[in-house]
């Protein structure tokens, strides 16, 4: 009763503002190339749901996302036990770490499309290399923090690294390197979104750049809606997951 | 050469970023013995388990274990830490725990089952192989910790003040086991604790350190008859006089 109750608190704003736009809306006859009704908008979405192609554009960008997001993942995850594990190595590269990381993502779209052309290949290059970032710094951080008794475990018990690194090091980071792949997780859709709606004739920015530029605004608004519900939804799954896997503990750790 | 000593520290010094924390420690100690290793705090105790455990290499001298130079950690030594909420594996079960040390040794999996449960049951915690260290007390804790490092079957015993964080009778009743699995198994030990009865109730030898830099001041024989009691032990003359010998040399180190 009480969720319900906050649940309904919390849909109050949006539900009123939604409503204004309508009667605003209708009381003014709208009637423009930039601007559509929210019931227009629902309408062009259900259009869109029932020819298919709103869900192949999301099939499309959650492969690009998801692509993207378990190529840079894994590198930055290897590399970040790597980098962790070993202060010699953390040191050798911290320079390129740092001069690398702050190059934006997106600026490397016409590098991509140099080497890629347009399509898959070319988006999932530019996710992996956006969400490689996070899960690289966190997960070293992650590794770096586990805790010293543990390591000396593990050398009296003589672990060779790897069996270390499987049975002790990783088990004792990956409730923090969860929270580096959800933030990454974040990362990939919105660089694959802007991927498509700049460049890539792909996924659901490409539709909604297309319903832009063919001047249907309110199914550009239909896109705009579900691509939120997406990213909504994925950001719901991976904190449902993180709270049955990791338990209270872990949303403490996720407010930082 | 015969009566070679089983473990042999020849000269040994520890310097930490030019802070001298041992000089020149010779001890040598005997299979089967219970040394005991008492001192104020920074005397360098851990240390000097550290370097028999392998952890650490001396920076002059040498640490010997049946005659070869202990550089690094050996399946025939097990170490118990002190802090035993940090020294277990959280994500893993009781069983698991003791587990991890067959792992590292390489035991085939279909051997693993019957063996921890014989060490669980040494120590006591048969009935609670699925639990998780969380959900132990303090005292199970360091149980879980014996257990583990028994499944290793250690011919050498390293134990940093193992109970120094238990109640009073958590503790002795946990010094009467780590006694009788002694007994049991003939394994030296190297027990390093600050309280002085523990030491002489348990070691049939009693190492004092002095700090500033840390040194063997003291070396006792403990000559009280075994199997130990907590009363009748406890009140012995030769207890008491070796507690207030402790006790004294302690306090002169204070002053």
């Amino acid at each position: 009763m009480k969720r319900a109750l906050a649940i309904g608190r919390g849909l109050a704003f949006p539900a009123a503002a939604i409503v204004l736009c309508q009667i605003a809306a209708m009381v003014s006859h709208l009637q423009s190339d930039t601007l559509a009704s929210p019931a227009a908008a629902l309408v062009a979405g259900a259009h869109a749901f029932a020819d298919g192609s709103i869900l192949l554009a999301t099939v499309q960008t959650l492969a690009n996302a998801f692509g993207g997001l378990a190529l840079g993942g894994c590198i930055g995850l290897i590399l970040g036990i790597l980098l962790g594990s070993s202060t010699t190595a953390d040191r050798l590269m911290e320079f390129s770490v740092e001069a690398l990381r702050p190059i934006p993502s997106v600026a490397l779209i016409p590098v991509a499309m140099l080497i890629y052309g347009f399509g898959y290949r070319m988006e999932i290059a530019i996710v992996a290399f956006a969400s490689f970032w996070p899960v690289l710094i966190l997960s070293r951080n992650a590794v770096a923090g586990v805790d010293a008794a543990l390591f000396d475990v593990a050398r009296v018990l003589r672990l060779p690294p790897l069996a270390r690194t499987i049975k002790i090091v990783l088990p004792a980071a990956l409730p923090r390197i969860f929270v580096a792949f959800r933030l990454a997780a974040g990362i990939a859709l919105t660089v694959a979104v802007t991927v498509e709606v700049s460049t890539n004739p792909l996924g659901l920015g490409y539709g909604m750049m297309l319903a832009e530029q063919s001047l249907h605004p309110e199914l550009m608004l239909a896109y705009l809606l579900w691509i939120g519900i997406i990213g909504w939804g994925l950001n719901f799954a991976i904190v449902n997951a993180q709270r049955r896997l990791f338990g209270r503990s872990a949303n403490v750790r996720t407010a930082t | 050469m015969d009566s070679q000593p089983l473990i042999a520290f020849d000269r040994v010094s520890m310097t930490l970023g030019g802070t001298s924390i041992l000089t020149d420690i010779d001890l040598r100690i005997d299979a089967g013995d219970f040394v005991c290793v008492v001192g104020p705090s920074g005397c360098g105790k851990t240390t000097l388990l550290r370097l028999l455990g392998g952890l650490l290499e001396p920076t002059a001298g040498e640490v010997r274990y049946a005659g070869k130079r202990v550089a690094e950690p050996r399946a025939d030594i097990a170490v118990m830490f002190q802090d035993y909420g940090r020294a277990l594996l959280p994500w893993r079960t009781v069983a698991g725990n003791v587990s991890l040390a067959l792992e590292a040794l390489n035991v085939p999996k279909e051997q693993r089952p019957a063996r921890i449960a014989a060490v669980l049951a040494t120590v006591g915690l048969g009935a609670r192989a699925d639990r998780y260290p969380s959900e132990l007390s303090g005292g199970m804790q360091q149980r879980l910790q014996i257990a583990r490092c028994l499944a290793q079957e250690p011919k050498v015993l390293l134990m940093d003040e193992p109970f120094g964080a238990l109640d009073a009778m958590t503790r002795q009743t946990l010094q009467d086991e780590v006694l009788s699995i002694v007994a049991a198994s003939g394994a030296t030990v190297f027990f390093v604790t600050h309280d002085l009865e523990e030491a002489v109730y348990l070691g049939n030898r009693v190492i004092g350190l002095l700090p500033h830099p840390g040194r063997i001041a003291s070396d006792v024989n403990v000559a009280l008859p075994r199997p130990r009691n907590q009363l009748t032990t406890r009140e012995d003359p030769e207890f008491a006089r070796l507690r207030r010998h402790l006790f004294d040399f302690i306090k002169d180190a204070d002053a």
